[in-house]
């Protein structure tokens, strides 16, 4: 029984198959960091339409994001990768940003309501215009309540880029489903040493971010104005 | 007219509706039976995180470290592809039930916690100077109060089970996922087959997070 675990090691640790992994981690952290740049963008224009005082601009982005937020991601993954004639990779990046987005405009929207009305009052009263509230009053306040969910968001990216399997992507999850169809992989332990090593490659990525996270909401807590 | 989104396309796509309200069906059984699953898990592993027991803390917050920071992907890969080999036999409903309800319970479990957490000591201690036991004093005073604390983060928590119902689709689960993608490719009809699966998800989901919403609502104005 010893032997077949110390056999599954070697087989799963071949050069190979690692070097295979790691292209599909390479991928899934590509398109992992493009979509959250592009959703961080997208979502905090989408957050400040959602508060603005134009009842179109404000219904638009409303319409966006609860419709968007409310479909699974694998179908925006789906119907880019076969509606448009993006390449793999891009149309992946594609539809995580369509779909992170709405959330993040969610996390912006949040932390902007969060800023006690007192603090609006005080900058207007000192002849703050709404604009200028907003930039330096209200942001930097929100932002140090944003981030803690913000990097919690990371996680749930990083996560999220498994659902490119569905449409055959070489992210990290589907090279391990190929890599579980591979002759050399045939028992039980085999399969088990291979999925355990790509859930830990993901628990290390995800553990940094998700501790960083809980540091964020540390720091959050202090310091609040009301 | 032409295109993805073509009259006949259409016509193709309602011709078949059928297999796609199967599929529909498929996805609300899952997520139902996986939503008491999950509420299982969390109220049990939630209420044992606020005990004493270093051992038991440690297992429970290692369950939901590990559920939480691995994709849902994978979770599913390992049921499907290992437990067969160690003389398992799931079917792909039971194994969607099972993935969803571990992966969504270590969520729940967050939430149950801090919602326990939420309800003020003095409460606790009352009832104990009462002479109620430990489980008495759950099950009468902590849980009805914090299930009005913890209600809408876990209404939140079941339209993303929903959501994530979809990942059966890697596993050819037969819910509506699947169905879109397996219907939608073998046909060559993609447009409206987007269009409408879009719509169903959203007739479960919509009306669910608009109640979250209300419910939060609610709850602020309370306190």
């Amino acid at each position: 029984m010893f032997d077949r675990w110390i056999h599954a090691f070697s087989v799963v640790f071949s050069k190979n198959i690692l070097l295979f992994l790691g292209r599909g981690l390479l991928n899934t952290l590509y398109i992992a960091a493009v979509s959250i740049v592009l959703s961080l963008i997208l979502g905090t224009i989408l957050g400040l339409m959602r508060n603005s005082r134009g009842k179109l601009i404000s219904a638009l982005a409303t319409l966006y994001i609860e419709i968007v937020r409310n479909i699974p991601l694998a179908l925006f993954i789906i119907a880019m990768r076969f509606l448009t004639k993006l390449p793999p990779l891009e149309s992946g990046i594609a539809a995580m940003t369509v779909f992170t987005s709405a959330i993040i405009a969610e996390v912006v929207r949040g932390g902007l309501n969060s800023v006690g009305k007192g603090q609006w009052e005080a900058a207007t009263s000192q002849g703050f215009s709404r604009t200028q509230t907003l930039w330096y009053v209200i942001i930097p306040q929100a932002i140090r309540r944003i981030r803690s969910p913000l990097v919690s968001q990371f996680v749930t990216t990083i996560k999220d880029t498994s659902f490119c399997a569905v449409v055959g992507t070489y992210e990290l999850s589907f090279t391990s489903k190929i890599v579980a169809a591979h002759r050399t992989i045939v028992t039980a332990e085999d399969i088990l040493v291979l999925y355990l090593l790509v859930a830990m490659i993901y628990y290390v990525v995800n553990r940094i971010f998700s501790g960083i996270a809980r540091r964020e909401r540390g720091n959050a807590m202090k310091g609040i104005v009301r | 007219m032409s295109g993805p989104f073509s009259i006949q396309n259409w016509e193709a796509w309602f011709s078949d509706w059928g297999f796609f309200a199967q599929g529909f069906l498929r996805t609300i059984y899952i997520s139902l039976l996986g939503l008491v699953f999950t509420l299982v898990i969390g109220v049990i592993v939630g209420m044992l995180l606020c005990g004493k027991n270093r051992l038991i803390l440690a297992l429970c917050k290692g369950y939901m470290s590990f559920f939480q920071n691995t994709p849902l992907v994978i979770q599913i890969f390992i049921y499907y592809n290992v437990l067969p080999k160690l003389g398992i036999r799931l079917g792909v409903v039971a194994i969607g039930v099972l993935g969803l309800a571990l992966y969504t319970g270590a969520y729940a479990a967050d939430i149950v916690r801090s919602a326990i957490k939420a309800v003020p000591t003095g409460q606790m201690e009352a009832a104990y100077s009462q002479g109620f036991s430990y489980l008495q004093t759950m099950r009468y005073i902590i849980l009805p109060q914090a299930v009005k604390i913890g209600l809408p983060p876990m209404t939140n928590q079941a339209v993303n089970l929903i959501k994530n119902s979809s990942v059966l689709a890697v596993i050819a689960g037969g819910e509506l996922m699947y169905r879109a993608d397996s219907w939608s490719g073998s046909n060559l009809i993609y447009g409206p087959t987007f269009v409408m699966t879009g719509i169903l998800y959203l007739s479960i989901c919509l009306p669910i997070s608009l109640l979250a919403r209300w419910m939060e609502k609610r709850s602020v104005r309370h306190v």
